[in-house]
């Protein structure tokens, strides 16, 4: 019968304040640690697909919602721009522009996306090809390794797109053509893992079908050629580019601002504007944490109060202890145990609680946003919100414990 | 074995108490008769080391314990000191068999098992030691209270009042219980009482 043991038997005694203690404790510590690995995770998806972007160009809107959806794909497209008027920058050798990788969108396949762009995007991710080979002619797609993972699509098989970014139940458009699948991507960790990429005339024959419906077919050949260059459908459009600069410098910087003052398009810088969202977030992350460091607080004072009421149920017996043979600094470290026991306890709940939400959370992420979480990652902040517990229990344990420690023997035991 | 001299103690630093002087040999049985009021349970605590005295010498088994302080104090008090009340008390979030186990850890002795239940089961309550205290009757936790002052084999036992709670019969058996386990660890006994029950079962008496 250690001290351990003793603690531990006296907290069990009291299930009812035992559970209060700990459910208060775990869930002020389960906020935090939730809020820690929601925005841990969510800077690190965001930080691995900025990707070395510098400039995002597309049609006028929300420069948020252009960023979201050209380099996330996670939103609806702000329009299309003109290839007359984005052909200035997509022309190789420009003095400023190290890579300009158009983007087309506007279909997906069982909720993924298909994107129409060129090889670039490749390297621009770091994706590699696991098996088959990349895109050439239209209607040929190389899938991202979730894509194939989850869909069970192999090399070869083909498929239609429907329109827009997410199927719908009754509400799809089928789109005619077959898409085939002529190579699979090794899994990266970037966005690339959930996309179908393939080129840009391919999307451009999509939409034509749409709008031919099946009364004309001499219109296929008006079809894209695979082999032109794209800046020479001067009279098509593409969603977006994604823009990489040789240097940053003040040209760079003006780039920008000149094109949202004298075209009609937008360009947005991601590193700006997502800082700007991590500032938004920032606002609601503080006030859900400020309410969790209150209830950490109120579980302090909750074990404070259930530990110095019990004393003096317990006065006789922490007494008779002494009788036993049990020294002052026995009976203040038991009851800092006992302090300590709740908030260690509580902690560890707390975490799994976290965690455990954040796994079934990611599973619902997973569905709504095609972006995977993981529930299982621990960070380094949670250590020290463990050892903020152990200093919380102590604060909690430390005045009942020195009252124990002063317990009057022969005082206690004439008046028993 | 257990000796005082020109003991007295103060609760308010005016008023003194005076203590006759004691001198109990090894395994003699004691009793110590007194009214209420005088100062019976502040001898026993003065002899069981809960109180220290203003003066005098309280010599156990060759040891002035009003020389011991903190927890050489509380110690010598764990092993060589068994103490029984009035009133039994416990820890109440143990089991019987985990009290008389907190007992020996406590006094740094090994913990036994087989000492716990050959003890309970002299004392007739063996098949309680996985209750509660709480559970037990007066007389069965007297019992208990005998049997957890008794574990560690202790060189004096004072008993304070352990029959003012309990009918004739359970004072007749508490009383025999307590002389008879005494004897087997060949420990001195003192019953401190105002109990006129008991004059006849102690030979051995002092008057307060």
């Amino acid at each position: 019968m250690n001290l351990f043991q003793l603690s531990w038997k006296n907290l069990t005694n009291k299930p009812l304040s035992l559970a209060l203690n700990l459910i208060l404790f775990a869930l002020g510590t389960g906020l935090i640690s939730l809020l820690l690995l929601l925005s841990s995770q969510l800077q690190e998806k965001f930080d691995k697909n900025l990707a070395g972007i510098d400039l995002v160009i597309g049609a006028k809107g929300s420069p948020l919602q252009l960023i979201l959806c050209s380099m996330y794909h996670v939103d609806t497209p702000t329009g299309n721009i003109s290839i007359k008027e984005a052909k200035p920058f997509m022309r190789p050798g420009h003095p400023l522009i190290k890579a300009a990788i158009p983007l087309s969108m506007g279909d997906n396949y069982k909720n993924y996306r298909i994107v129409g762009t060129t090889h670039d995007i490749l390297a621009l991710y770091n994706a590699e090809i696991q098996e088959g080979k990349k895109w050439e002619k239209t209607w040929e797609t190389t899938i991202g390794a979730t894509v194939a993972a989850d869909l069970g699509l192999k090399i070869g098989d083909q498929f239609q797109s429907s329109h827009g970014f997410a199927s719908e139940k009754d509400m799809d458009m089928a789109h005619e053509g077959d898409f085939i699948v002529v190579g699979i991507l090794k899994p990266s960790g970037s966005v690339v893992d959930q996309l179908i990429l393939t080129n840009t005339q391919t999307i451009w024959a999509v939409h034509e079908h749409a709008a031919e419906g099946s009364t004309d077919s001499t219109a296929h050949e008006a079809h894209a050629d695979d082999s032109k260059p794209l800046i020479e459908y001067e009279d098509r459009d593409i969603t977006s580019l994604l823009i990489q600069f040789k240097n940053r410098n003040y040209m760079t910087l003006n780039m920008g601002r000149s094109i949202n003052e004298n075209t009609d398009m937008q360009a947005a810088m991601p590193a700006f504007e997502i800082n700007r969202l991590y500032a938004n977030m920032g606002v609601g992350v503080d006030a859900l944490q400020a309410l969790a460091f209150a209830i950490i607080l109120v579980s302090g004072l909750s074990i404070f109060i259930s530990l110095f009421s019990s004393l003096k149920e317990r006065r006789y017996e922490l007494a008779l202890m002494r009788v036993m043979g049990a020294s002052r600094s026995r009976l203040f470290f038991l009851i800092i145990l006992e302090g300590l026991l709740l908030a260690v306890l509580g902690c560890i709940i707390g975490l799994l609680l976290s965690h455990g939400g954040m796994a079934i959370l990611s599973g619902l992420m997973k569905d709504a946003y095609r972006y995977a979480f993981s529930g299982w990652v621990f960070l380094k902040e949670e250590w020290i919100l463990l050892s903020g517990a152990l200093i919380i229990g102590v604060l909690a344990a430390v005045i009942p414990a020195i009252m124990a420690g002063r317990t009057d023997i022969s005082e206690t035991l004439a008046e028993g | 074995m257990l000796q005082t001299k020109a003991l007295f103690y103060s609760y308010d630093g005016r008023n003194q108490l005076q203590f006759p002087d004691i001198d109990c040999k090894k395994g003699e049985h004691w009793l110590l008769l007194g009214q209420s009021g005088s100062g019976k349970t502040t001898l026993l605590h003065l002899l069981g080391g809960l109180l220290s005295p203003k003066g005098g010498v309280v010599n156990i088994d060759g040891t002035n314990i009003a020389n011991l302080k903190g927890s050489a104090l509380d110690r010598f008090r764990g092993q060589r000191v068994g103490i029984i009340f009035q009133k039994a008390h416990f820890v109440k979030s143990l089991t019987v068999e985990e009290n008389l186990l907190l007992a020996q850890q406590l006094a740094g002795a090994p913990a036994s098992k087989t000492r716990i239940r050959e003890l309970l089961e002299r004392l007739n309550v063996g098949h309680k030691h996985r209750s509660k205290p709480d559970r037990l009757s007066a007389g069965e936790q007297q019992r208990v209270a005998i049997a957890r002052a008794l574990v560690n084999q202790p060189a004096i036992i004072l008993a304070d009042e352990p029959t003012s709670a309990l009918d004739d019969v359970n004072c007749n058996e508490v009383i025999h219980l307590l002389e008879e386990q005494a004897a087997a660890v060949s420990a001195t006994l003192l019953v401190v009482t105002h109990d006129s029950r008991l004059k006849a079962a102690f030979r051995n008496q002092i008057h307060l």
